[in-house]
């Protein structure tokens, strides 16, 4: 069975929210979806999810405080402790099952509620090996950007291209809480971080909520004349120790790749794709995820970049949508927010960022530091 | 739809502190399950994982830390959380893994372990209430429970009596679990009824206290069965079904569970069960409090409004009764580390309808159990129905 995305709501990203507490965000975020859908959450959805932690969220038992705001008092509902492709991959999976028809998928961040966002990502270290020798955890992403430049040939200098194409993209995104004209020059001499990595190679958290109204094939048809289907869902997580992981292609993009594209029948993944949205929230991650997808040869991705092939115009447009380095790393919403931009662009309500006509869409997502866990969707229009 | 399949359990004790970290109590859990199930980890498609609050074992993403010990590492690997209610979840996550066809086989691994949490893990519930509204009254779960059990016995006149009753029934069940944390074959009601008073009218043994654990199951696809000749040791997933009810628990008649009563309803019509007390021949309902024991069996429509407590008076929920109940000894008598409770709840299903469950073996012919988790702030739901 077909399973097609029929509803998008996505508030606009900001640095900081004081005038709406979260759970204002998840009903802002909703209300948008189940308006685009058409639909009344009470009588016409079958299952909901969320996807949060409870660290981030500030609360012993997050699932407890999801339902009201999202009008899924009384109904089956449940959290996933993941990314949001991976609460679309549940989605994916109940109306597979026949468990439901339509699904509602919800993420957010209210991350400018965190006053210890440091302290959090080292807690999701190990405690034995890892947490004791201290430091900033982003010296993880610094480790890993030098083994990913040394084991491909890509450079620092394709860093910095990155760094700057996002942030310009999300000029032209309504969405994005960190566009800004930014030159690669000016990206390469931004701060030194944890070397090699600088300042403007990092994303910065942003406050955000995404939901996504999802339905089996008859229900999608009768929802939407030309729904966007799903056409492959996959995910995976390498090892949670940093020791044991692939540094230079992530094994968990590879292995999610593999099964998205397996259901979604591609063999041949650099040319099967007019829009790519993955994962940045370091620019060297861009590079290495598009790498590991299949999408560039091994130390190609740099080049690519350099040569506008991810531009708007170019062969294959990346992070379009300005990416999580222009419009704000909203933490496990990050993945779901990319597929409603994918969606928008298959659907032609891109706006700003409108690409021409685009068929089919990839969306990767990473769970950002500590984890190695990603996801893949694969979107496409036709019949 | 494919039908599914559980064909292995495994689990490891329950006990108040235990030496292995989170990683190796699931590894043990997971092991024991695949043996069961004559499988390595590589004939395994995805892994999904049940783990109660990241506060317990002290790691944020606790479900990413605890994957390879799970067996996760390079598969799809999919951490689901309900609360409380995890400890049955988690197995109905791994049924749409295999029965949409994405996995042939899943494990399901659930572990926790709560005495990492110092002083004592009921810290971790000072952090589980609206910030605003209830947190400023310090209030605790026990209390909560105890507001709630009152409700249930004053609203229908039951004596505390019968609900005690269901801890000695329990924890004497536990007898011959290797598992068991409280397992007591001499207990007697005065022991219950004169047990420290925690919040009226909770008593200590009406109460599973903290524990930590593992346990583990393999969902397996009809065709896997086939293949790999694991029919005489199948017991088929019929039917599930989930809810949550309002965050809000003060706005709520405590008197009857709704949300169990619906995810019930859920499961019953998959599984095409519409007079569950004919049809069910036993349950496994969640009982970390005695009352939550009737309190769940009248919301899984086993007993009528404000009479479980008098079936129980009655033995009709004994392990040799008509409508056997916990007879695993449930989390009263086995333990609760929270998401590890799977092993006494889908775990005692599968032993039970396999005819694997030895000393605690129901003596009658069963064809069909139900099992049943509660979570979050007295709101969520979830239940499966299984068939031999």
């Amino acid at each position: 069975m077909k399973v097609g995305i029929v509803g998008v709501g996505v508030t606009p990203f900001r640095p900081t929210t004081p005038e709406f507490s979260w759970k204002e965000l998840m009903y802002d975020g909703a209300q948008r979806a189940y308006a685009d859908a058409g639909i009344d959450p009470r009588t016409d959805v079958g299952s909901f999810i969320t996807c949060a932690e409870d660290y981030y969220e500030g609360f012993g038992i997050f699932d407890e405080f999801t339902p009201d705001q999202l009008g899924a008092v009384l109904r089956p509902m449940h959290t996933v402790g993941g990314d949001g492709i991976q609460g679309l991959a549940n989605a994916y999976m109940q109306i597979q099952s026949g468990l439901a028809d339509v699904v509602v998928v919800e993420s957010h961040s209210k991350a400018s509620d965190i006053l210890t966002f440091e302290g959090i990502v080292s807690h999701g270290l190990d405690p034995i090996w890892n947490k004791p020798l201290g430091g900033h955890p982003n010296y993880l992403a610094g480790l890993e950007m030098d083994a990913f430049l040394r084991g491909s040939g890509n450079t620092a200098k394709d860093c910095a291209q990155v760094a700057s194409a996002n942030r310009r993209a999300a000029l032209l995104n309504p969405s994005a809480a960190y566009g800004a004209r930014v030159t690669p020059e000016q990206a390469a001499a931004s701060p030194a971080l944890w070397a090699p990595l600088r300042s403007l190679d990092a994303s910065i958290p942003a406050d955000g909520c995404v939901v996504l109204v999802v339905a089996g094939e008859k229900a999608a048809r009768r929802m939407e004349p030309t729904p966007v289907w799903l056409q492959g869902i996959g995910w995976a997580s390498d090892s949670p120790s940093p020791e044991t992981r692939d540094w230079v292609s992530p094994a968990y993009a590879r292995l999610a790749a593999a099964m998205a594209y397996r259901l979604a029948k591609i063999r041949s993944p650099p040319t099967a794709f007019d829009l790519a949205e993955v994962d940045d929230k370091f620019s060297y991650k861009e590079l290495q995820h598009l790498e590991a997808l299949g999408l560039a040869r091994k130390g190609q991705a740099g080049k690519m970049a350099r040569r506008g092939d991810l531009d708007a115009g170019g062969k294959l447009p990346t992070n379009v949508s300005g990416g999580s380095l222009g419009c704000g790393d909203i933490l496990d919403a990050s993945g779901l927010h990319r597929v409603a931009e994918a969606t928008l662009q298959l659907r032609g309500d891109a706006g700003k960022n409108q690409l021409d006509a685009p068929k089919r869409a990839i969306v990767q997502s990473w769970r950002g530091l500590p984890a190695a866990t990603g996801a893949v969707a694969v979107l496409g229009v036709g019949p | 739809m494919r039908k599914v399949a559980v064909v292995g359990a495994g689990m490891t004790l329950f006990r108040r502190r235990l030496q292995e970290t989170g990683k190796e109590l699931s590894f043990e859990a997971a092991r024991m399950a695949l043996d069961q199930a004559k499988m390595e980890i590589g004939d395994v498609d995805a892994v999904v994982h049940g783990t109660a609050p990241d506060a317990f074992d002290g790691v944020h993403m606790k479900g990413e830390y605890l994957l390879d010990g799970s067996g996760g590492r390079r598969k799809p690997y999919m951490r689901v959380f309900t609360g409380g209610g995890t400890g049955v979840f988690s197995a109905i996550a791994g049924y749409w893994h295999v029965a949409s066809g994405l996995a042939d086989v899943a494990l399901v691994v659930n572990e926790e372990k709560m005495s990492s949490c110092q002083p004592h893990p009921q810290s971790v519930f000072a952090h589980i209430w609206d910030p605003i509204l209830d947190r400023p009254l310090r209030p605790n779960l026990v209390w909560i429970f105890a507001m709630e059990m009152n409700r249930y016995m004053t609203v229908h006149g039951i004596p505390y009596e019968d609900i005690a009753r269901v801890a000695v029934k329990n924890k004497r069940n536990a007898v011959g679990h290797p598992c068991a944390q409280l397992a007591d074959a001499n207990i007697t009601l005065e022991d219950v009824m004169n047990s420290e008073l925690m919040a009226w009218p909770v008593r200590r043994l009406d109460i599973s206290p903290p524990s930590d654990g593992a346990a583990a199951i393999v969902l397996a696809s009809e065709d896997v069965v086939r293949k790999r000749r694991l029919k005489d040791q199948a017991a088929w997933i019929n039917g599930v079904g989930w809810c949550i009810d309002s965050t809000m628990w003060t706005d709520r008649d405590l008197v009857f569970p709704e949300y169990v009563n619906r995810a019930a309803k859920m499961a019953y019509k998959q599984a095409k069960i519409d007079r569950p007390r004919k049809q069910i021949d036993f349950a496994e309902p969640y009982d970390p409090f005695d009352y939550k024991e009737l309190h769940h069996l009248e919301g899984l429509g086993l007993a009528d409004k404000g009479t479980a407590g008098l079936m129980t008076r009655e033995g009709i929920t004994e392990r040799d009764g008509d409508l056997p109940v916990c007879p695993s000894g449930g989390l009263l008598g086995v333990g609760n580390p929270i998401a590890a409770t799977l092993g006494i709840k889908i775990g005692e299903l599968y032993w039970q309808l396999t005819g694997q469950a030895g000393k605690r073996q129901i003596p009658k012919e069963i064809h069909t159990g139900v099992t049943q988790a509660w979570g979050d702030l007295m709101q969520y739901g979830c239940v499966v129905v299984m068939g031999a």
